[in-house]
């Protein structure tokens, strides 16, 4: 058991975390150093953990939706339409849990529509999510009426900046939802049948797989996500940026999505492996802030990793490696 | 024949080359287009092994021949899109190169395929001049352009506005605009590949209007279609591949639908012996029944009773409307027409799993598109159906999912390493079995299996024909679509004939015979229904 479960830590992507966090700590040797204050942790990991579980979250709702071969391009401007209907209605004098449920409605309601776009009225997913992408900051700006709302109210900032058993409340949220998410497609069918749909849809409608319902779900799983992003990212800032929040997040939780591992072809996937990823860029990101340099060779430096990814999953890096590994490690899997 | 220097020399193929070459050949007929002696090698496998093919101008000539017999190979290296890597092509007597598309237009040499391939978002007129627009003062005469266009498509009987859209056309109506921008550019072959695959009945005959004009004006003109009624309804000879060999080039006044139906196929069956011997076992309760069942421009309405405990063989030609029963009957397409009764109860059909709900199961004629998951395991892959079936949260867990694979891979004989390896590195043959597998695991009582040993190795082609008949002996219905006509015969119990889209023969008992069935196949009055 224990055996199977560091058999399952020996992999590229966490080889890969470790391997940054390596460079951090040469960078900057305080970087594994973490300290107990005012009942909560503080350090550069637990920083790590803190600003990558938004794109942490994310990406666990856009594995799913890449694993049937798709891509949800509006999770960035549903975390604003989120952010606002929360934000607005706490103003308005809501409770907080209201405005919680409400948001995350909303977020699901958006999926829906994604899935609706995509599942029956078929068109390609890029296009499909595109609308949204463009349309939903325009939604969250009417609903904040162009202004940044701002608000006091603890619950929702408790969500964004708090502390559970010491560790940051964002990160606790992403944490649990991993673990859902991943009860809920692999204690089911519903991931193997993910990856059937991502594979080969027209086979999977012959074995009697329904891949308009799934593919409904995987969008909507991601319109939900997108919207708990939401709410913490405006926790965090005490108001909803319509214009800001969220902002071009959808490509970090693709790059973490791809960097855990799953092709954009669709197929296979793991949600701790693209939680993995997130890890990943949230470490790059913040070792790039605390060793001095420039933030200005982030993007430079996540370009670079994003490079290094591709080439290796390239059909072309598939044909240099020697013939035999791959079937090596495709039964090497079986011995599990 | 063959160059200096080929790559050829000193190969079986290049004495090939040699044998048709030296034949002598001229008899006399002008020849608008002939091709000597075409070899065309990919990699390892020999598409065309030194084929002639002569054709006269003001002729209609059929090229026939079933799924890879090299039809096509032959029309792209004629239209200048594959080189050949022996033999040579003479226009008028003469040899020319064709080495692209373009050339061959230079040469007269116009093609038009089954899916139209002109621009549906553009007019009409500028389908017709694409390429080659009339110009005044550089720029495009849009007004001279309507007014030759519409001048063309008067000879072609289509009083339609050049300046309207394509696309808003009937399939048959942009058919015959691509005819006419093929005959307008090129002027003296015409390569017409399945053109009548989309089009109703109505639409073939206005067609075949137009190609009776185009060829007493002197056109010379290459048919190639599936639909042998077409074929002698118009066409004046025919040539005949099979495996990339020429088998015969004939005047069809000359060929019964048997011969050519024979020819095609490659078996002298008439004589074959191969007469069903097993004695006739009483007929099981029924199963299903489906009633004048059928889908538009698919296949027409059928009358089909499955019994429980029986194989029913379809034959027919490729495209003879076989895989779009099987799919109606499956659910994959939905019928618009028709009946079907299961076990007494009328139901509606209209998705997989509504089949799959009843008892189904279907292993398509496409493995790899439409059959297997690649990247999932050979476990995944034979437990999806039963799974499907289940739902989304009756999970079965690993070690059931093992159980099944495991028992239903060895009742099939699956030969892979594990039940976790990626079934796509399996063979043909193996991933057969798989979805044979993963039917059989939902417990079916009625399995359609569309063409079952289609390019699979000799050991599990036997091993799915054992599994076929062990299941009839079982108690399970069977529909099973196939080309290899002997082996229809051996586990058949009953055959239905399937020809352009109709179901046109049921045959019985001393019926199921190599002989009839293809007389069948070729003509429904020669043979006796059932």
């Amino acid at each position: 058991m224990i055996r199977r479960f560091l058999g399952r830590l020996a992999n590229p992507q966490v080889g890969a975390l470790v391997g940054v966090l390596l460079i951090n700590w040469l960078l900057f040797p305080n970087f594994f150093r973490v300290t107990w204050q005012d009942g909560r942790l503080f350090g550069s990991l637990i920083d790590v953990l803190n600003r990558g579980a938004p794109v942490a979250i994310l990406a666990v709702g856009m594995v799913g939706v890449i694993a049937t071969k798709g891509v949800d391009l509006s999770v960035g401007a549903v975390m604003a339409v989120a952010g606002a209907v929360a934000a607005t209605l706490v103003v308005a004098g809501y409770p907080a849990p209201v405005a919680v449920v409400v948001a995350l409605a909303v977020g699901f309601a958006c999926g829906l529509w994604n899935g609706f776009l995509v599942a029956v009225l078929d068109i390609q997913p890029i296009v499909a999510t595109l609308v949204l992408m463009v349309a939903g900051r325009g939604i969250a700006q009417l609903i904040t009426e162009g202004f940044i709302v701002t608000f006091t109210d603890p619950v929702l900032i408790f969500i964004g900046t708090g502390s559970f058993l010491g560790l940051p409340m964002a990160a606790v949220i992403a944490l649990v939802l991993m673990v859902l998410v991943t009860l809920l497609v692999r204690r089911t069918a519903i991931g193997l049948f993910i990856e059937a749909v991502g594979i080969n849809r027209r086979a999977a409608s012959l074995a009697g797989i329904r891949s308009r319902m799934l593919l409904m779900l995987v969008y909507a799983l991601s319109g939900l996500c997108a919207a708990v992003a939401g709410i913490i990212v405006a926790g965090d800032i005490r108001g909803a940026d319509a214009n800001n929040a969220g902002l071009w997040l959808e490509l970090d939780a693709i790059l973490a999505v791809v960097i855990g591992g799953t092709s954009l072809l669709g197929g296979r996937f793991s949600v701790p492996l693209a939680v993995v990823g997130a890890l990943i860029i949230q470490a790059m990101n913040t070792g790039i802030l605390v060793s001095g340099f420039p933030p200005e060779f982030n993007l430079i430096v996540k370009a670079g990793m994003i490079f290094i990814i591709l080439m290796i999953q390239s059909p072309f890096a598939v044909r240099l490696l020697p013939p035999g590994l791959l079937r090596r490690a495709a039964s090497r899997g079986t011995e599990k | 024949m063959v160059p200096a220097g080929s790559t050829l020399a000193g190969t079986p193929i290049e004495s090939a080359l040699r044998r048709h070459g030296q034949e002598g050949r001229l008899d006399g007929d002008r020849l608008a287009l002939e091709a000597r002696g075409i070899t065309k090698v990919f990699g390892n496998h020999v598409a065309l092994d030194a084929v002639d093919f002569g054709l006269r101008a003001g002729e209609v000539h059929a090229l026939l021949g079933e799924n890879g017999a090299g039809k096509s190979t032959l029309i792209k290296i004629l239209t200048g899109a594959y080189q050949p890597d022996g033999g040579m092509v003479l226009a008028d007597g003469v040899p020319i190169s064709l080495e692209s598309p373009q050339q061959a237009q230079a040469h007269g040499i116009g093609t038009v395929y089954q899916e139209v391939n002109l621009l549906p978002n553009r007019s009409v007129a500028e389908n017709l001049f694409l390429g080659h627009q009339p110009t005044r003062f550089g720029l495009i005469d849009r007004r001279r352009m309507e007014r030759d266009s519409r001048a063309i498509l008067a000879r072609y009987g289509l009083g339609i506005d050049p300046s309207s859209e394509l696309g808003a056309h009937s399939v048959a109506v942009q058919q015959i605009v691509a005819i006419a921008r093929a005959v307008e550019l090129s002027g003296k072959v015409l390569i017409l590949d399945e053109p009548t695959a989309s089009l109703d009945r109505n639409e073939v005959e206005r067609l075949f209007e137009i190609i009776a004009g185009l060829k007493s004006s002197g056109l010379a003109i290459v048919f190639i279609t599936h639909f042998l009624d077409q074929v002698f309804a118009i066409a004046d000879r025919a040539t005949i591949l099979r495996n990339g060999r020429l088998i015969e080039t004939r005047a069809l006044d000359d060929l019964t639908r048997t011969d050519v139906v024979r020819l095609m196929l490659g078996k002298d069956v008439a004589f074959s012996g191969a007469t069903k011997l097993e004695e006739s076992r009483p007929l099981g309760e029924v199963l299903a029944e489906f009633r004048g069942y059928g889908r538009k421009r698919s296949v027409h309405p059928f009358d089909l009773t499955v019994h429980k405990g029986e194989v029913i063989g379809v034959a027919g030609l490729l495209g003879s409307g076989r895989t779009e029963m099987a799919r109606i009957m499956f659910g994959a397409d939905v019928a618009d027409e028709g009946t079907v009764t299961v076990a007494g109860a009328a139901v509606a059909i209209t998705r997989p799993t509504d089949a799959i709900a009843r008892g189904f199961g279907f292993c398509p004629e496409d493995r790899k598109a439409e059959g297997i998951f690649g990247e999932l395991s050979v476990r995944e892959n034979i437990v999806i159906a039963l799974q499907g079936k289940l739902g989304w949260f009756s999970a079965l867990n690993r070690d059931e999912q093992l159980e099944i694979a495991g028992k239903f891979g060895e009742a099939m004989d699956i030969r892979a390493a594990s039940l976790d390896m990626p079934v796509k590195l399996l063979s043909g043959g193996n991933q057969q079995k798989v979805i044979l597998s993963r039917w059989l695991a939902t417990d079916p009582a009625f399995l359609i299996l569309d063409e079952p040993t289609r390019g699979i190795d000799v050991g599990a082609h036997a091993e799915i024909v054992r599994t076929i008949n062990r299941l009839r002996d079982e108690g399970l219905a069977l529909v099973v679509i196939s080309s290899e006509i002997d082996e229809v015969v051996a586990y058949s119990s009953r055959i239905v004939v399937m020809r352009d889209r109709e179901l046109v023969a049921e045959l019985n008992g001393e019926n199921i015979n190599p002989g009839v069935i293809v007389q069948a196949i070729a003509n429904h009055r020669e043979a006796s229904p059932a």
